[in-house]
């Protein structure tokens, strides 16, 4: 006997949803806001997506190599043409200046990566949303699992990257562990920013604006040379950008220079990261539930 | 009936569109024997009539903005530190142009013989409709890499012209960088058509891009001079296409180029271009006609 | 008819009840306010061509369309409140296969069962269980890609067993299938209607809703049209037998009128026409007593497609 009335109608899971369900006001309070109160369900979504990396786990390790590169491309090569750089009253050199920036840069590259052009992916082509809006998913789960996701791979990233700062010997503070914390503000606010994006995109021809988006945010964001290098006149462009804030935020920790201003990143990081999960949750609701 | 005849998917290739009369590859082609590959590298053009746009940010505007962040941004500090004495008085802007012009040709090289390839095998099977027409396993590969060319000389076209206007070249004689970005074009692109068509998903791409690609657009010396990497990683740089294509493109930038050490380079990246057509021949026929 | 649906009867084992459900995409009437029962146990289909509104009927069913009006209960509750608790005891079959395509066949029961919940050492015993129900125990390892269709649609309804359900909702079930592997799949459904699963599915094959279906709906334009058991909308929409004539002229609609007074009714088709009688070979032979030489003349019985051409003037496949 195989077939499915062989099992108890009792089934485990009914349990646990009806568990989760009658929460009643609580999950429905926990259900407007976009925070990690019904992890559990979302849980499941990173689950899977794990199962799924084992198969292609070079692509995760690879991963790692890029911003490694970068840092000894700029710190080794280029750090010798620059030489010292001016930040905060104090002369640091070059890699020390530049590594953060590329802690920053890495964690946004991950998240929208994971959250633009992975999620698009599963949204029109696998069409994995749908299948697991059959099961007791809802849209807030899916959106909450893929930014968890997004979230865990950038915490792998990060840490392995501060090892090698420090390894490298461009890690000036303690507070640099700090920028671990970071990292994940910086991807989480990215990928929320970025799965609202997604969920705009009608065709691959639309990444071409992320990429428009992305591309000058890294290179010009005060990442590689300070703010201080542009005419007064175009700084508080710099400045309205997000990356401006992360690497601002990672590179005042890990030179172990504290200032007030750094909160103030810290609540840009936050409140974008806030209105980016609203906006994709209700998005994705009006997108799937057709 | 003509209509169902097995040659239907010639007049396809070739005559799609009112434009295609005008060009005429088929009876240019015939002329000179290459009617074949021409009508393949026809189907590519006239596609990219449909796609052009989205290549104008990673082929066009990257290049550009890698140029204005890095050459005259992080130039700034470069110039103001003398470079260290690194450059010989060279403004980093003009170190970096040819750098980037010759990356630029190896970027779009391997883009453009990546996806497309492993398409026109796989997903689309461009390849497998050319060849019930009356093409053969070369005809497509060669008019495969001819537009492929066709793209490399498009962008490289297009940054030499705004590079000059933005005072990154001054020289003339970076006109001649032009060909020299074909020829690097075709010594990157070639290999890896070679492997491209081999692929069954793209997993071996991300190993490609992340342990080629940019290890060799950071390294290989787009940014610095290649002596200021540690000497026992100076070998592999020397051993990359690329580090002879920005020598020779630095060369013809800002002159200085003596003609013994030119003819080198020249042979090095021929003979990578044509070692790589020999072995994508090879895979191309194992793959098509198995 | 004997099962017409006659309210008020049972109604307590009705585990999908819909009253007055419609379903609008702006100014378009996909669902126009119709009226469902599915009880416990039973197989029920809703036939009609593509575009009549089966699956956004499915689609509310399955708690991932929010209903544009009327009523809607499944198992006793609201899709529109209660969704996460419905899906919990739902199977959903699409109609395009989803399978995870980035997932082995194993892992793809695996971790469809841990969005149910499942534990891991359960989901693990399950997806074995279900492997071996759909034949595929032979291809656990491979990935989803080189399936053949038969295989792929057999992991999908296999997947949609993991929980358990109580009601099994099948779009389209075998669209795409060639007759072997139809076969096949028919066979599996029954073995899950034995054993108490109830069935709801739609599809535009009426040889499938005769095979499968305890009762149906036939949908034409987002209404219900008729409704009973496949036997009983035959018998009162359609006559015992069908005699098809193919005459080798372009236009069918002059003999029609020469065939006249010899059928209960005639539809004329582009290609043939249709008489409905009682007795088939006695028509046959009265159309050839009167000088007609059609190229083909073929008896049939009945079907639920003559039910559909009756209703609706349409065919349901074009």
């Amino acid at each position: 006997m195989n077939g499915p009335g062989t099992l108890s109608r009792r089934s485990p899971a009914r349990g646990v949803l009806a568990r989760r369900v009658s929460r009643g006001a609580v999950s429905r309070l926990a259900g407007a806001l976009p925070v990690p109160a019904g992890w559990a369900a979302a849980r499941l979504l990173v689950e899977r997506n794990a199962v799924a990396y084992r198969h292609r786990w070079t692509a995760i390790v690879s991963g790692f190599f890029e911003p490694v590169f970068y840092l000894f491309s700029l710190g080794v090569g280029i750090g010798a043409l620059v030489g010292a750089v001016e930040v905060g009253g104090e002369r640091v050199d070059y890699a020390a200046f530049v590594a953060p920036a590329l802690l920053a840069a890495s964690a946004m590259n991950g998240a929208v990566f994971d959250s633009t052009i992975n999620v698009f992916f599963k949204l029109k082509y696998a069409r994995l949303y749908d299948t697991v809006l059959a099961t007791p998913l809802v849209p807030r789960d899916i959106a909450l699992g893929e930014i968890t996701w997004a979230l865990a791979r950038g915490v792998l990233y990060a840490a392995a990257f501060l090892v090698v700062m420090a390894l490298a010997g461009v890690v000036r503070s303690w507070w640099a562990v700090l920028a671990l914390p970071a990292a994940v503000l910086i991807g989480v606010a990215f990928a929320g920013v970025g799965f609202a994006a997604t969920t705009f995109m009608r065709s691959w021809q639309d990444f071409d604006l992320v990429q428009l988006a992305v591309l000058p945010m890294f290179l010009f964001a005060a990442t590689f040379y300070p703010l201080s290098t542009y005419p007064e006149a175009v700084r508080p462009l710099v400045q309205v950008t997000p990356l401006y804030h992360g690497v601002a935020l990672t590179r005042g920790l890990a030179l172990g220079q504290l200032t007030p201003g750094l909160l103030l990143h810290v609540l840009y990081l936050t409140l974008m990261a806030v209105l980016g999960l609203a906006v994709a949750v209700r998005r994705l609701e009006r997108l799937l539930l057709r | 009936m003509p209509s169902t005849s097995p040659s239907a998917p010639v007049d396809t290739l070739t005559a799609r569109g009112p434009g295609a009369d005008r060009w005429s590859f088929a009876r240019l082609g015939s002329a000179v024997g290459l009617r074949g590959p021409l009508r393949a590298f026809g189907y590519w053009l006239v596609s990219y009539r449909r796609t052009w746009r989205g290549t104008v940010v990673s082929s066009f505007l990257s290049p550009l903005l890698y140029l204005g962040a890095m050459g005259f941004g992080l130039g700034t500090l470069v110039d103001g530190n003398d470079a260290g004495g690194r450059l010989d008085g060279v403004p980093y802007a003009a170190f970096l142009a040819p750098g980037v012009l010759a990356a630029t040709a190896m970027q779009t090289a391997v883009g453009e013989s990546t996806y497309p390839v492993m398409g026109a095998m796989k997903w689309h099977r461009q390849y497998h409709a050319m060849l019930a027409a009356p093409l053969g396993v070369v005809d497509l590969l060669l008019g495969h890499l001819a537009f492929v060319l066709f793209r490399v000389l498009v962008s490289a076209v297009g940054f030499v012209l705004v590079g000059a206007v933005l005072g990154a070249f001054t020289s003339p004689w970076v006109l001649a960088a032009i060909p020299v970005t074909l020829l690097c074009g075709a010594a990157h692109a070639s290999p890896v058509m070679a492997y491209a068509v081999r692929q069954e998903g793209d997993g071996g791409f991300t190993v490609l891009f992340r342990f080629g690609l940019v290890p060799m657009f950071l390294f290989a010396g787009t940014f610095f001079p290649v002596d200021q990497l540690p000497a026992v990683l100076r070998p592999l740089a020397w051993a990359t296409p690329l580090w002879h294509a920005t020598t020779l493109c630095r060369g013809l930038s800002l002159g200085g180029l003596d003609a013994l050490p030119a003819a080198g380079h020249l042979g090095y990246l021929a003979l990578w271009a044509a070692a790589g057509l020999w072995l994508a021949l090879r895979c191309y026929r194992r793959r098509l006609l198995p | 008819m004997t099962e017409e649906g006659s309210p008020g009867a049972d109604l307590g084992d009705a585990l999908i009840r819909a009253r007055g459900l419609t379903k609008r995409f702006g100014e378009f009437v996909a669902v126009d306010g119709i009226d469902v029962e599915v009880r416990r146990g039973e197989a029920f289909g809703f036939l009609g061509p593509n575009g009549a509104g089966k699956s956004s009927t499915m689609r509310m069913i399955g708690c991932v369309s929010p209903r544009s009006g009327g009523e809607l209960t499944v198992l006793g509750l609201d899709p529109r409140t209660d969704a996460a608790r419905i899906k919990a005891r739902l199977g959903v079959v699409p109609q395009r296969d989803t399978l995870d395509e980035e997932l082995t066949v194993l892992e793809n029961l695996v971790v469809y069962a841990r969005y149910f919940g499942l534990p891991r050492s359960v989901a693990r015993a399950r997806a074995a269980e279900l492997l071996a129900f759909a034949q595929l125990t032979e291809r656990a390892e491979s990935l989803v890609e080189p399936l053949s269709g038969g295989m792929k649609r057999r992991l999908t309804i296999a997947r949609s067993l993991v929980n358990s359900p109580e009601i099994l909702l099948l779009d389209e079930p075998t669209t795409g299938l060639d007759p072997q592997a139809r076969h096949l799949l028919w066979d599996r459904l029954f073995r899950l209607k034995r054993q108490g699963v109830t069935l709801v599915l739609t599809t535009h094959y009426m040889d499938e809703a005769e095979q499968l279906c305890d009762r149906l709906v036939v949908m034409d334009d987002g209404r219900i049209v008729a409704e009973g058991s496949p036997r009983a909308l035959v018998e009162r929409w359609c006559t015992r037998e069908v005699v098809e004539l193919r005459f080798p002229d372009e236009d069918h609609a002059p003999f029609a009128a020469k065939v006249g007074g010899l059928a209960d009714r005639i539809e004329t088709l582009p290609d043939r026409l249709l008489l409905y009688v009682d007795d088939g070979e006695a028509v046959a032979e009265a159309v050839h007593l009167r000088g007609l030489r059609p190229m083909s003349a073929l008896v049939r019985r009945g079907t639920l497609e003559d039910v559909f051409l009756r209703l609706t003037g349409r065919s349901l496949v074009d």
